[in-house]
């Protein structure tokens, strides 16, 4: 009995031991430092500030033909709308020399006859060309035009003392984000990100450099076994990760106002989940490569660029080909976006959160065992 | 002294593709990346989810009803007939909006049409992905008003005094991907870039054997040429490949002139070369070269413009953009595959990636024989 409790004591204590060298390397090395508390702060503000999908003040080039009363007339609808910046072109030639240079995403050319036609029973064109390249903001721009196109026709109507009467009228109430603004869920999603990177590139980095240093067969000599080593690791890097966390959430509400409309204890258990997983897939990769190099391509490659592009987190997954769905299902990031999204914006909706955070869970558990079932194979 | 840089060249050479895990780094992910990042970075929308509540029942509202029902975008999931059903189908994002078609809706249209009573049509949307949802609208208003606008023609009423007609350059149909994969050639040509050069004076300053390249007959500039000479390479090399899978596999139209894209990719091939030996000669072990490399790879890629546009940034960080190669080459990329630019146009993006380059191989120099001696 007294040996059992002498021996649980001293595993305790070696456990404590090399929590505490995790941590002092952690200190000791600028390095760790900065990815596990300037990152996440360098990270939020370059994505906080430097992604936006808000396009305001698109510049247009207005071409007006034979300018006259109506054309000035349009000329003012989209002059009062802050989504445009418009430029008057003389003429089309001029315009499309703007446009090709890329001062202008966009020219609307009144022609010669605009007045004469808008009276016709036929009514007048209005000619808009967008630059086609970035093809989301096209849409955008298009949209914008359409916008400011039905408000002109609707004020033109009322001041003829007339109605203007469109058969079916779309009237839309935008839930959770009523004012479209994409930081509200840009925002929300960089926590995934950060944590993706603290979690599995940090781990990774720092585990194969123990695996090519051959620090950690120097460990293995001592009394302590593998799992104790991926053990304080683990409680080292899952601290740091969820100071990073709270950091970034805090942020988050404090300085980019993304509105937390869900428990933040929920957050906190699910980002504790995910972090887990995270952990997990660094030490997979590490044991797997054990070379700083390749783990470093493999932690940007397999965990940071998915995070990015195959979560959710900007492009949404039901519109990619089936194939590359089916792949997002790996990314571990996919399901903690879901749930971060939900929780900021929407709220606690459990048919959100449980089936994610459930998968959260099997991916923890996955690349945990995967770790501790191949290091300890590959020591032999 | 050109046999001295060959053979260093060489060396590195082998350095990095003797190792048979450094080797399959540098040829399976970028490829594996370009295809999957190809198809996945759309901002199209396919098959979205919706759901009908019509309480009308009218046979207008049908008609309405089997116009989103025949489109290819739209993709029903559910028809509900009561209020509450909503919210569980939109939170859970089973559905990403409701239409809702009110009461009397068929009579107010058909009894509308000279009085100022209009049919309204509500639409809810679930906006925790805003882009998203502001296409998804767009798409739901472009098929009311083409109903309106049958509607109108079918009764013979007047038509609107003006009408918009839209057309787009360079991408007619307003397709994503050909936005995004010319800018993954950039991205990847960046990635593997840095890598190499941060990477390779690290590893030998903390494997001891940078030491004994010092004391070879080679100078500090040879050693620096032939650690600078197989980044570049490999750029080119990955650059030309995912070119070609650009070109012959997404099948994005090349206008352009192909001397004009290289001489750019060697500019920023350059200044990536510049900023990579940067963080080598600034690091003194691998994870701070990988650290190096990491923190100015990911806000190179973030403020280029390859996902969301500059435009969109707050005047701070479109100021900072100006230091990021990859802005101008993305632009280059852009430009040169969709608009059929050429030199004359693109001469406003190579200075800058020529400055940038040159700046950080200065010094890059002088940090060398600095930390050296």
């Amino acid at each position: 009995m007294i040996t059992r409790n002498h021996s649980r004591h001293l595993a305790a204590m070696r456990l404590k031991s090399l929590v505490r060298k995790e941590f002092l390397q952690i200190v000791r090395d600028p390095s760790s430092i900065a990815i596990a508390f300037l990152m996440p702060l360098f990270l939020l503000l370059l994505f906080g500030y430097g992604v936006s999908l808000d396009a305001d003040h698109i510049p247009v080039a207005f071409v007006a033909e034979q300018p006259s009363g109506d054309t000035r007339d349009f000329e003012a609808s989209l002059l009062g709308s802050h989504y445009f910046a418009i430029a008057p072109a003389p003429s089309m030639p001029e315009a499309e020399q703007a446009m090709r240079e890329g001062k202008v995403d966009a020219i609307v050319r009144l022609r010669a006859n605009f007045s004469e036609r808008l009276r016709r029973s036929d009514g007048a064109p209005i000619q808009i060309i967008v630059n086609g390249v970035d093809a989301n903001t096209a849409r955008l721009t298009l949209g914008y035009l359409e916008g400011a196109w039905g408000n002109w026709l609707a004020r033109r109507a009322a001041s003829n003392g007339k109605d203007l009467t469109t058969p079916v009228q779309m009237e839309q109430r935008i839930w959770f984000n009523s004012e479209m603004k994409s930081r509200n869920f840009l925002v929300p999603g960089l926590v995934a990100i950060i944590m993706t990177l603290i979690g599995a590139l940090l781990t990774a980095l720092v585990m194969a450099r123990e695996w090519e240093r051959g620090t950690l067969e120097a460990l293995l000599v001592t009394p302590v076994s593998m799992t104790e080593v991926l053990l304080g690791k683990i409680v080292a890097y899952f601290v740091l990760g969820t100071g990073g966390m709270l950091l970034t959430v805090g942020l988050a509400v404090g300085l980019f106002d993304v509105p937390l409309r869900g428990s933040f204890w929920l957050l906190w258990t699910c980002a504790s989940l995910f972090l887990l997983a995270a952990l997990g897939m660094g030490l997979t990769i590490s044991t797997l490569a054990r070379n700083q190099f390749v783990a470093g391509q493999i932690a940007i490659v397999g965990t940071f660029l998915p995070a990015f592009l195959l979560s959710g987190f900007i492009f949404d997954i039901d519109s990619m080909p089936t194939a590359v769905q089916a792949i997002t299902h790996l990314v571990v990031a996919r399901y903690f976006v879901s749930i971060v999204q939900t929780l900021f914006l929407a709220g606690d909706v459990w048919a959100i959160v449980l089936p994610n955070a459930l998968a959260l869970v099997l991916m923890a558990l996955f690349f945990l065992g995967v770790t501790w079932r191949k290091s300890r194979k590959r020591l032999e | 002294m050109l046999n001295r840089i060959l053979a260093l060249i060489v060396k590195e050479f082998l350095a990095l593709l003797k190792d048979p895990k450094s080797r399959s780094v540098l040829i399976g992910p970028p490829l594996i990346q370009l295809i999957v990042f190809g198809y996945a970075a759309t901002y199209e929308l396919k098959d979205i989810p919706y759901a009908i509540y019509n309480e009308d029942r009218g046979a207008v509202s049908r008609t309405l009803e089997a116009v989103f029902t025949g489109s290819p975008t739209f993709h029903r999931v559910a028809t509900i007939s009561a209020e509450k059903e909503i919210a569980p189908l939109i939170d859970s994002r089973q559905v990403l909006l409701v239409i809702h078609i009110g009461q009397r809706f068929s009579e107010r249209l058909i009894s509308g049409e000279s009085t100022q009573v209009q049919a309204p049509l509500q639409v809810i949307i679930d906006g925790r992905n805003s882009n998203t949802a502001m296409v998804a609208l767009n798409y739901v208003r472009s098929i009311v008003d083409q109903f309106n606008r049958q509607w109108m023609q079918e009764r013979g009423q007047t038509a609107l005094p003006a009408y918009l007609e839209s057309r787009a350059w360079f991408n007619p149909n307003l397709e994503s991907r050909w936005f995004f994969v010319p800018g993954i050639i950039g991205m990847l040509a960046l990635i593997i870039t840095i890598l190499v050069t941060a990477m390779t004076v690290a590893r030998e300053r903390e494997q001891g054997t940078f030491d004994q390249l010092l004391v070879t007959p080679l100078r500090p500039g040879e050693i620096m040429l032939g650690k600078a000479l197989p980044g570049f390479l490999i750029g080119m090399v990955q650059g030309t490949v995912i070119l070609l899978i650009v070109t012959l596999w997404f099948r994005v139209p090349l206008l352009g002139s192909l001397p004009a894209l290289y001489c750019g990719l060697a500019l920023f091939l350059l200044s990536g070369v510049g900023i990579g030996l940067l963080i080598s000669s600034l690091a003194v072990t691998q994870q701070q070269g990988l650290l190096g490399a990491f923190l100015f790879v990911v806000p190179a890629i973030t403020l280029s413009g390859f996902a969301t546009p500059i435009a969109n940034m707050p005047p701070l960080v479109q100021a900072i953009t100006r230091i990021d190669p990859l802005r101008y080459f993305m632009v280059i990329l852009r430009k040169v595959f969709l608009e059929g630019a050429g030199f004359d146009i693109l001469i406003d993006q190579f200075w800058p990636m020529a400055l940038i380059g040159a700046g950080a191989l200065a010094l890059s120099s002088w940090l060398f024989r600095h930390r050296m001696y």
